[in-house]
């Protein structure tokens, strides 16, 4: 079923990055060697032969455009948004430093 | 009364005919859990006394009362811990009632305890969970199967009732087919995802498991329908499950797919899907051969949109409003990044980066927006189908548990463990995992019905009839 015929690669340093990720170098070859397996064998999708005219479809739903009325509900207190947060300073999330 | 670990079915006669109590049921529930827990390790958490308080209120006159139920950790639960199997969530107590579990307390059901699972419901083995995997009680050297892996194992070692999990690509129909139990995957849209930690909003759908089709069907009338806070949940109408169970098979189309014949499939299994279809057509059934042309691109563009939507989902834990925040940072980007680093666990990570190089610039074209068009015929493949019948037989699993570990070091052969799952999600269709059978060594064969769009009713008419008619759902491990 698999198109094993080209290796294929992936920058996994760099595509870490943009996830917000940082690899040990063992995890990064580990990583390069596994993603590059899976893109190999996710590239039959190429093979594939595709009409122009072939909709995309994101989401299988039969819900088109679901609008509700615009009213005022009761959410979260301060209280309870803030009762997760790692860190907070009075009635906010406290995250180092961004402006020096 | 001493065994009473039954179907829902049956403890409902059993309450209401005040033979036994709430609380009766829950103690010795209770009871099997910490034997079987040392073993299994399928409950991340079990509150036994907030259990025996809720049984002691319970109100048994409502569709669920007094029947404990167990919930796969990623569904919120007001007050409770909700760790979705990750570090970066070890702490992490939901603020909220998903609305699956505001359902099930109207309905009285007992909530009992929360069930391990892959991380973030990524894995087919429940190896993946950051608190230990759990074992497939009938051979404790093998994996239940996943992500759902808890549920499964618990529900068929009857150290749970029934059970709620998640279905993103095969995660409750997999480990219901290798632990011997029912797991049902709703059509997309027919429950509601809110307070479902998502990984692939456009495929995550909630389901039960439970040890009997009937039961499903009693579970189906408590969670499915509209829900104004989820804009993806149908407002087609629900009927009611359990009443459709009884009406005939008489003349049922059942469409056997020429594609789903993979190489390497287990022999054993074959033949076990081979003989429950032969026993439909024997009982009034009519076999169609069906073709879902496409079938061979499904777990390459799952793969491509599971972890796109997972990357993109996964992005808000980041340790600024809730979960993990890694210590000694030195400024806020460094935060996120150790936060992140530290919090998820390996496969989550593979996914998470597989995800965004397929929405990065430059591949987009080739790699996501190529599989929302596979996509598309994808699910053309199934409505063409259903023309041509009412529901779709094929194994859940191409092959029998599997031993731990046996699959850890190579994902994509863990990923291929999805093989006859994964469309269903794509198309958004139902489907049912049921027992058929069990393997020389003894481990359990599950047989796959899947339905068209909303036709819950059908598979579990199916799934209903072909269970009376076998022993398979009484069979239990030897634990």
């Amino acid at each position: 079923m698999s198109s094993q015929s080209q290796e294929q690669t992936i920058d996994v340093a760099y595509v870490a990055e943009l996830a917000r990720l940082k690899p040990t170098p063992q995890e990064i070859e580990r990583f390069s060697h596994q993603l590059g397996d899976i893109l190999s064998y996710i590239k039959q999708l190429s093979q594939l032969h595709l009409n122009q005219s072939t909709a995309e479809l994101s989401v299988s739903s039969d819900v088109q455009n679901a609008l509700r009325s615009d009213s005022c509900q009761s959410s979260f207190s301060a209280e309870e948004a803030l009762a997760n947060a790692p860190l907070r300073n009075h009635d906010l999330f406290a995250v180092p430093r961004i402006i020096e | 009364m001493n065994d009473l670990s039954l179907p829902i079915t049956q403890l409902r006669s059993l309450l209401l005919s005040r033979k036994v109590s709430p609380l009766e049921i829950t103690n010795s529930l209770l009871k099997r859990i910490e034997e079987t827990e040392p073993k299994l390790n399928a409950y991340l958490r079990v509150d036994a006394e907030a259990a025996r308080k809720a049984a002691e209120k319970s109100d048994i006159s409502l569709p669920l009362g007094g029947i404990p139920i167990a919930v796969k950790d990623l569904i919120n639960e007001k007050g409770e811990l909700c760790t979705c199997a990750s570090k970066i969530l070890k702490n992490y107590r939901a603020p909220y009632d998903a609305t699956v579990i505001t359902k099930l307390k109207q309905a009285g059901a007992i909530l009992v305890g929360r069930m391990n699972m892959d991380e973030f419901a990524m894995g087919s083995s429940t190896e993946n969970s950051s608190f230990g995997p759990t074992r497939n009680p009938w051979d404790l050297q093998r994996t239940p199967g996943g992500s759902s892996g808890g549920s499964a194992a618990a529900v068929s070692a009857r150290s749970a009732i029934a059970a709620l999990g998640t279905d993103t690509g095969g995660s409750i129909r997999q480990p219901a087919a290798l632990c011997g139990c029912v797991g049902l995957k709703p059509t997309y849209g027919r429950v509601s995802r809110y307070g479902l930690v998502a990984f692939a909003s456009s495929l995550d759908q909630i389901g039960p498991f439970t040890q009997t089709a009937a039961d499903a069907a009693l579970l189906m009338n408590v969670i499915a329908g509209h829900d104004p806070k989820e804009n993806t949940s149908s407002t087609h109408p629900v009927p009611d499950y359990t009443t459709v169970l009884k009406n005939s098979i008489q003349g049922l189309r059942i469409g056997i797919p020429k594609e789903y014949k993979a190489p390497g499939m287990d022999k054993e299994i074959e033949q076990a899907i081979e003989k429950a279809v032969s026993w439909y057509e024997a009982h009034g059934a009519k076999l169609v051969e069906i073709s879902l042309p496409h079938t061979e691109y499904a777990i390459s563009v799952y793969y491509i949109l599971a972890t796109a939507e997972a990357s993109a989902n996964l992005a808000r834990f980041d340790g600024v409003r809730y979960g993990y925040r890694a210590e000694g940072a030195k400024d806020l980007l460094d935060m996120y990044t150790r936060t992140r680093t530290e919090g998820f666990g390996s496969e989550v990570k593979r996914r998470i980066i597989l995800g965004t190089y397929v929405l990065s610039s430059g591949y987009y074209d080739a790699y996501y927006n190529r599989a929302q068009k596979v996509r598309q015929l994808l699910r053309q493949d199934f409505v063409d189908a259903f023309k041509k019948c009412d529901v779709i037989a094929t194994p859940t699993s191409p092959t029998p548990a599997f031993k731990l570990g046996e699959k850890m070091q190579d994902p994509l052969q863990m990923y291929l463990a999805d093989i006859f799952t994964v469309a269903a999600n794509l198309a958004g269709v139902c489907g049912i995992s049921i027992p058929c059978g069990l393997t020389q060594s003894g481990l359990p064969i599950g047989l796959q019905l899947i339905g068209s769009h909303f036709a819950e009713d059908t598979i579990l008419r199916a799934a209903h009839h072909y269970e009376q008619a076998h022993t398979w759902y009484q069979q239990k491990p030897n634990l």
